[in-house]
């Protein structure tokens, strides 16, 4: 079967590259153009580990086509931080320890970051809301939303 | 022991070192490496719970464009047909669904998953063993026909792989001096670890038949040890470099996919990637036991505990090795009792071959007796906590399983628990309240450790344990302590089994402890040295030099003008006084210390759909000496969830032909962020006496009371007791409606 060319925007870059048809944009990002930060917990859009925005949207990566990627704005968890270091989402997940094995924490942060660009000040249940999509099976969710919330009262300071 | 020291960093709570690289996405799990010519595999799975293989065939498969490589079970050395090659790869029968058949390695996994359907399978399919019941009625069919409990052929075959015993005093006696005696039969269904990465390995074999396999584990030694077996290789010809490991809670303990892999790329001579699907993870990758546990427990009116019984029965799926051991040795271990008898039996069925799951056997059997005992203390009209306080082990109690117990915590969680805000709030309005207790007796075993300073100062851990929740901060936090330098000035390694020395697979909460103590004597291994080089250096006796607060002075009272010198100094100038600064240790650890808890939960159950809401839960442990407390925090509150989750919701459904229904985070729901409420956490810490700085493991104890709490929370909403797990909506509303229509 022939590749198709895709042409796109990964992490404020222009990027191109050649995909099967049926190749999910998880498997783009991680396969093809090895940007492995980006998790597959289930392939089936059940854990968001795979989570990452396009054109400012939450989706999971696993759901969506390569090909679907043509035109958009990609930005996965490497695209997170800013030139000058960490993001405040991310510096807050290793102050309150909410990761362990930190598999989902890549997936976390960037619905994480969704949230919070779209809510300034979420109270604890639009947090737990937002990230039902995102499995963690080590922490027990706890200091994850501890993080989210501190990470919001610094964004709004 | 250093409790009377004052500890600097030990008890702080640090950034982990691996921190940065698991926030940015740059840290590298199982499925991140790629290598040049690679091949991805993929398995050919039984679509049949219990069938007898007559034929395979993988020539149209072989014929497909980029299909490099099919093998199946014949081509697997005929040594490793043991419980564990079978596993890997069936022989002769399929034993339960998903069962590995037979495998491709080709150049994309597009066409691996294409040649599988091409991939011909003929089966003879035979009557499956779905439970135990069905196990241990008469006339069963049997998963293994040659299988006779406990080895003895003098017994007809069974589905009934071990029984183990262990009783005190006469339980007979002791219920005929009750003035109270509850009984009960409770089933726990079986549940998944439910990491959130898949297995995932690469595999290369070099001509020389030297191989390398990177893949996400907790035993990087036991995966090479265990490759090497069911290979038939040396196990010193194989290297295994452990990546980052996405979860594993025990499950990955054992191996599936490596010696496929590494079989592969011998015959084909190209390295071979295998990641595993979520659907793969489920139906045949260990989950653990679904159970069958009839609990008895007699009391005086005073609360005195008189004797108690415990019938447990384990699936262990399609092979020997349900954690009875663990299950028979948890079930009374909170109570100091005079007459028990306990009982344990590991039940083949055709169902996946169970793997350890947190506190293995543990959270199944005290689910049933602590649901027991919060009935003894409803039908004594006493609280709960002061019933167990007046039975509780404590210093010096026997343990059921034999030794004295040294200090333990059980005493102090109680205590912790009357005194607790979250316990004096009265409980949700219409709602319930239910308590237990937790435990694991925790391990020690096998590990080493090198300590490495560099140049200027700086502290390089090499170890071997794979680092699933933090501990590499814990080694840091240990090693910052003992060496009395700043934390930051440390950094820990996870090393490959070449790199490092040996060390027992991760697991039984025994890295902080063991190899933290490996991590700690290599310190001192270090100190030792500093201070043998200053004496070299000042023209002392090394017995007149100190280490104190990461530098060498002389001892008080000895007459040398010198200034001291710190590790730094020290290290700048090693080439002098003897070369590099090289300490280790390794050690077999003795002294575990049992971790004791109470959990209690507050629920509210909706009458009208059967949903339990999860108001609020609480959990008190004893950690020893907490390291790195928010660790330890995050251990109590993820058992704590899992817990809950295995209590309310999580459950393999099989269908009547043993095909599991729902092999997917769709149908399989573990707990999401909106399900559930924070988690309380006190961290108790009565010291292990075995450990320099007082460490018990933490890791297990979590998952254990939760499924008790939470039916006991739920028999006290609701006024009745609803005795099997899990406590899912349709279950709860059929046994609301059973108690109306009553
Ligand atoms: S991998 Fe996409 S949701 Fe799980
Ligand atoms: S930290 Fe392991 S799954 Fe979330």
């Amino acid at each position: 079967m022939a590749k198709v060319h895709v042409t796109t925007s990964v992490n404020n870059q222009p990027q191109e590259f050649l995909c099967e048809p049926q190749e999910s944009l998880l498997n783009c990002l991680r396969d093809e153009i090895n940007l492995t930060g980006t998790k597959e917990g289930c392939a089936t859009g059940d854990c968001g580990a795979c989570s990452v925005l396009v054109d400012g949207r939450l989706v999971c990566s696993c759901l969506m086509l390569g090909v679907e990627a043509e035109g958009k704005e990609v930005t996965t968890i490497e695209g997170i931080a800013e030139p000058d270091g960490l993001h405040v989402i991310q510096q807050k997940f290793l102050e309150h320890a909410a990761l362990q094995c930190g598999i989902c924490t890549p997936g976390f942060i960037v619905a994480a970051k969704a949230l919070l660009d779209k809510h300034k000040d979420p109270d604890e249940e639009t947090i737990r809301y937002w990230l039902a999509g995102n499995l963690c099976r080590c922490t027990g969710y706890d200091k994850i939303i501890r993080a989210v919330q501190d990470a919001a009262k610094e964004l709004a300071a | 022991m250093a409790e009377a020291v004052d500890l600097k960093a030990i008890g702080t709570r640090p950034i982990r070192p691996d921190g940065i690289e698991k926030v940015t996405g740059r840290a590298n799990f199982g499925a991140d490496l790629n290598l040049p010519g690679m091949l991805h595999g993929k398995i050919l799975r039984s679509p049949h719970a219990h069938a007898r293989i007559k034929s395979i065939d993988v020539s149209r498969a072989l014929a497909l464009d980029g299909v490099i490589s099919a093998v199946s079970g014949k081509d697997f050395p005929e040594k490793s047909g043991n419980d564990l090659g079978v596993n890997i790869i069936a022989r002769d029968k399929v034993l339960y669904d998903g069962h590995a058949v037979a495998a491709v390695a080709a150049t994309s996994a597009f066409v691996a998953e294409q040649a599988l359907a091409l991939i011909d399978v003929e089966y003879e399919v035979l009557e499956p063993v779905l439970s135990i019941d069905q196990a241990l009625s008469d006339n069963a069919p049997l998963v293994n026909e040659n299988n006779h409990t406990n080895g003895d052929t003098s017994k007809p075959a069974s589905n009934v792989a071990a029984y183990q015993i262990m009783s005190r005093g006469d339980v007979e006696k002791g219920f005929a001096e009750a003035d109270v005696i509850i009984e009960g039969e409770y089933r726990v269904p079986t549940a998944h670890q439910g990491y959130i990465e898949p297995h995932a390995c690469t595999a290369a074999m070099n001509e020389d038949g030297r191989g390398t396999i990177w893949c996400s584990t907790q035993g990087q030694f036991d995966v090479r040890s265990n490759t090497a077996a069911v290979l038939d290789k040396a196990v010193s010809s194989i290297r295994v470099i452990p990546s980052e490991i996405g979860g594993g809670f025990g499950g990955k303990t054992t191996i599936y996919l490596e010696p496929v892999a590494l079989h592969m790329s011998e015959l084909t001579g190209r390295p071979v990637k295998m990641v595993m699907s979520r659907e793969e993870v489920f139906r045949a990758t260990g989950p653990t036991s679904a159970t069958l546990c009839r609990a008895k427990v007699g009391a005086k009116k005073d609360g005195t505990i008189t004797a108690a019984t415990a019938w447990l029965a384990y699936e262990a799926g399609a092979f020997p090795g349900a954690p009875i051991g663990p299950g028979c040795m948890s079930v009374l271990a909170p109570y100091d009792l005079d007459n028990f008898k306990i009982e344990g039996n590991d039940v083949l069925v055709n169902k996946p071959k169970v793997c350890a799951y947190r506190a293995p056997g543990a959270p199944q059997s005290m689910h049933a007796m602590e649901c027991a005992i919060d009935e003894l203390a409803r039908e004594l009209d006493m609280d709960p906590i002061d019933l167990r306080m007046k039975n509780c082990s404590d210093e010096g109690t026997v343990a059921p399983y034999g030794p004295t117990f040294p200090p333990i915590g059980l005493k102090a969680c109680l205590e912790a628990t009357k005194a607790h805000p979250n316990y004096q709030k009265a409980k949700p309005e219409n709602g319930g309240r239910g308590i237990a207790v937790g435990f694991w007796f925790n391990i020690g075993m096998q590990s080493s450790a090198e300590v490495r300073i560099a140049e200027n100062g700086g502290v390089t851990i090499m170890e071997g344990s794979p680092d699933i929740g933090g501990s590499r901060a814990s080694m840091c936090l240990m090693a910052s302590e003992t060496l009395g330098i700043p934390y930051e000035q440390i950094n820990a390694h996870v090393g490959d089994t070449e790199g490092t020395g040996y060390c027992n697979t991760t697991g039984g909460s025994r890295t902080t402890f063991a190899t933290g103590m490996a991590v700690i004597q290599a310190c001192e291994d270090i100190i030792a040295q500093c201070k043998q080089r200053a004496a070299l250096t000042w023209d002392l006796d090394v017995d007149q030099v100190d280490w104190e607060d990461g530098q060498a002075v002389p001892k008080p009272g000895v007459n040398a003008d010198v200034s001291p010198l710190s590790l730094a100094d020290i290290a700048r100038s090693a080439g002098r006084t003897g070369g590099p600064l090289l300490g280790r240790a390794s050690l077999n650890a003795q002294g575990a210390g049992a971790s004791f808890s109470v959990n209690w939960t507050d629920v509210k159950v909706d009458k009208e759909t059967g949903r339990i809401d999860v108001k609020a839960f609480t959990a008190i442990q004893d950690a020893g000496k907490a390291i790195h407390p928010a660790y330890v925090e995050g251990q109590m509150q993820g058992g704590a969830v899992q817990g809950l989750g295995w209590a309310l919701n999580e459950e393999y459904i099989y269908n009547d032909d043993g095909i599991m229904e729902n092999a997917g985070f769709l149908d399989y729901r573990i707990p999401v962020a909106s399900d559930m409420p924070m988690i309380d956490t006190q961290i108790v810490e009565v010291p292990n006496p075995s450990h320099p700085y007082g460490v018990r493991g933490v890791g297990e104890t979590p998952i254990v009371a939760p499924l008790a709490a939470t039916s006991n929370a739920v028999r006290d909403a609701l006024g009745f007791r609803i005795y099997d797990l899990p406590l899912s909506p349709p279950r709860v509303l059929e046994a609301i409606d059973e108690q109306e229509n009553a």
